[in-house]
């Protein structure tokens, strides 16, 4: 079966009534995946990520707008088998090993890829006989990734797939993703990594407070969104004599140290080591993503 | 078979801790509570046998146990989130219920034919018609329990989920005359007369050529399926949510 048209998400609302008073977690957004593409879907914690990721697979109806998937309902996507996934929450059920319980999985699909090939390509071998509760987490992430590739649905969906990995796990299951995002598949995963979505995705969609903030080639998200702080001890100098400096966004100062979120860390740090040769303990970092959105979103 | 139930039976046969005491708990009750009156052929005015009696009764308590079980896989994967895993295969709703009631009958099978065994040994004969009638009506008294185990496995997170189905069949079991035959006036025989435990136990009149259940027996039966299940389906779509 091929799929026809690809993801199209329309004016999608979702507000939870919770205790406190009603919070609008997805207000009201857009987002056109063709088939085939990576897309990455970006933003902090509490973005509206998931609720998004819920409504489009079908697990949670929207209170607005509409979801369609490849041409169809999101319930009538998963009935056809067009729909694999890879959870946030969730551990694998107990008392089968894994390998067992990717066949249970593959047998619901009309046209699962073969278990023990999916094992090799995951590199799950070795743990393939063990009973899924003996697994570690590390290991545990892996079993859910081959249970979403087995499937050998025309949509995969991740949601902060690499979220209790190892740095080599995450780059193994990167390697992975590539050679089936290879395969025509359609791709969407959730991260708050904004270096992930810039090695893997065709495209990010950047989330903040529940709207769409920004959506474009990774490379122009990036470009929004990748500002670096320089952290240095300077005691004596004032904010505004630092604000002034080319590439320098916003100062702040914590005890003897500055922070100078930068637009250009590059032209801000040679400009800052003439000015101040007295700064020590320099530090240069990404800034956080969530520090990026808020400053996107004060800015829209 | 399907392979989905295939590893379903497995993995639920395969919890040996739970099958031991799944089987053996009925078995040992049986073993203490008739085998000392294996000689009472009038249990109570009942007209039946203690060995029979307690043999159906038991039967009826292990079964209901079993089949309510289901409710702890469900709220077991619920709690893990499997669930949500599972909204996403093409799996349908009818099948992942259908495939739970076929596990918990399975378990039920097994505590049936163990606790028959123990009633053989302690030495209760009956006619091979009589073993598949009363067999029969007892596998649909547990029709209902299975809706209920279902219901309640939406209803109650993991950590509780096993005290609960503890104390239904408790309950269930003591008021539906499962430890001593429900007396035939008062309160208490027509608050029994409503449950559907009390109806399992009644299967065993079946073993002395008695009749099976009276009108009244189907309609409880058939009114706890209805209204379990609806409860049930209503629950299942309720929870789409989170853990």
């Amino acid at each position: 079966m091929t799929a026809a048209g690809g993801i199209e998400l329309r004016g999608l609302t979702k507000t939870y009534r919770t205790s406190s008073g009603p919070i609008e977690a997805v207000r009201g957004i857009d987002v056109s995946i063709e088939p085939g593409e990576t897309v990455a879907l970006l933003g902090p914690n509490g973005a509206g990520k998931s609720t998004t990721i819920d409504m489009l697979l079908g697990l949670l109806p929207p209170d607005g707008g509409t979801v369609s998937v490849f041409g169809r309902s999101p319930a009538d996507a998963v009935s056809a088998g067009l729909v694999g996934g890879m959870l946030q929450t969730g551990n694998l059920i107990r008392d089968l090993t894994v390998r067992e319980l990717m066949l249970q999985l593959a047998s619901l699909y009309p046209r699962p890829r073969d278990v023990d090939e999916t094992i090799a390509e995951v590199g799950i071998e070795q743990i393939a006989g063990q009973l899924t509760q003996k697994l570690s987490g590390g290991q545990g992430q892996r079993v859910r990734f081959a249970l979403a590739l087995v499937t050998n649905a025309d949509l995969l969906v991740l949601d902060e797939p690499t979220v209790a990995m190892d740095v080599e796990s995450r780059h193994a299951f990167w390697t992975t993703m590539r050679q089936i995002a290879a395969g025509g598949r359609t791709i969407l995963f959730a991260t708050h990594y904004l270096e992930e979505a810039d090695a893997y995705a065709d495209r990010a969609v950047l989330m903040a407070q529940g709207a769409v903030v920004a959506d474009g080639p990774t490379t122009e998200i990036k470009a929004m969104v990748g500002t670096r702080t320089i952290r240095t001890t300077l005691p004596d100098v004032a904010l505004e004599q630092l604000e002034q400096l080319p590439g320098v966004g916003h100062v702040e100062r914590r005890g003897e140290s500055v922070a100078l979120a930068c637009t250009d860390s590059d032209a801000a740090i040679r400009a800052l080591l003439g000015a101040f040769p007295q700064a020590r303990d320099i530090e240069i970092g990404g800034a956080g993503l969530e520090e990026a959105f808020l400053e996107l979103t004060s800015r829209a | 078979m399907n392979t989905y139930l295939r590893y379903e039976l497995k993995r639920t046969f395969r919890n040996r801790r739970l099958v031991i005491v799944s089987l053996g708990f009925p078995l040992v009750l049986y073993f203490l509570i008739a085998a000392p009156n294996r000689n009472e052929h009038d249990l109570g005015g009942t007209g039946i046998s203690a060995p029979v009696y307690f043999m159906v009764s038991l039967v009826a308590f292990g079964a209901m146990n079993a089949v309510l079980g289901s409710g702890i896989r469900v709220a077991t994967e619920r709690q893990a989130g499997w669930n949500r895993q599972l909204r996403l295969t093409p799996l349908t709703t009818r099948a992942y219920f259908r495939t739970k009631v076929i596990v918990g009958y399975g378990m039920a099978l097994a505590t049936i034919a163990s606790v028959y065994v123990a009633g053989a040994i302690v030495g209760v004969r009956l006619g091979a018609a009589h073993w598949v009638e009363m067999t029969l009506l007892i596998l649909v008294g547990l029709v209902p329990f299975a809706a209920l185990g279902i219901l309640l496995g939406h209803l109650v997170s993991s950590d509780s989920i096993g005290p609960t189905i503890g104390g239904v069949t408790a309950l269930l079991s003591f008021l539906g005359g499962v430890w001593f035959p429900v007396g035939s006036s008062g309160v208490l025989h027509y608050v029994a007369q409503a449950l559907p435990s009390y109806w399992l136990v009644q299967a065993s009149h079946v073993g002395i050529g008695g009749g099976g259940w009276s009108g009244t027996g189907w309609i409880v039966i058939f009114a706890w399926t209805a209204i379990a299940a609806r409860l049930a389906m209503r629950a299942y779509a309720r929870d789409t949510g989170r853990g």
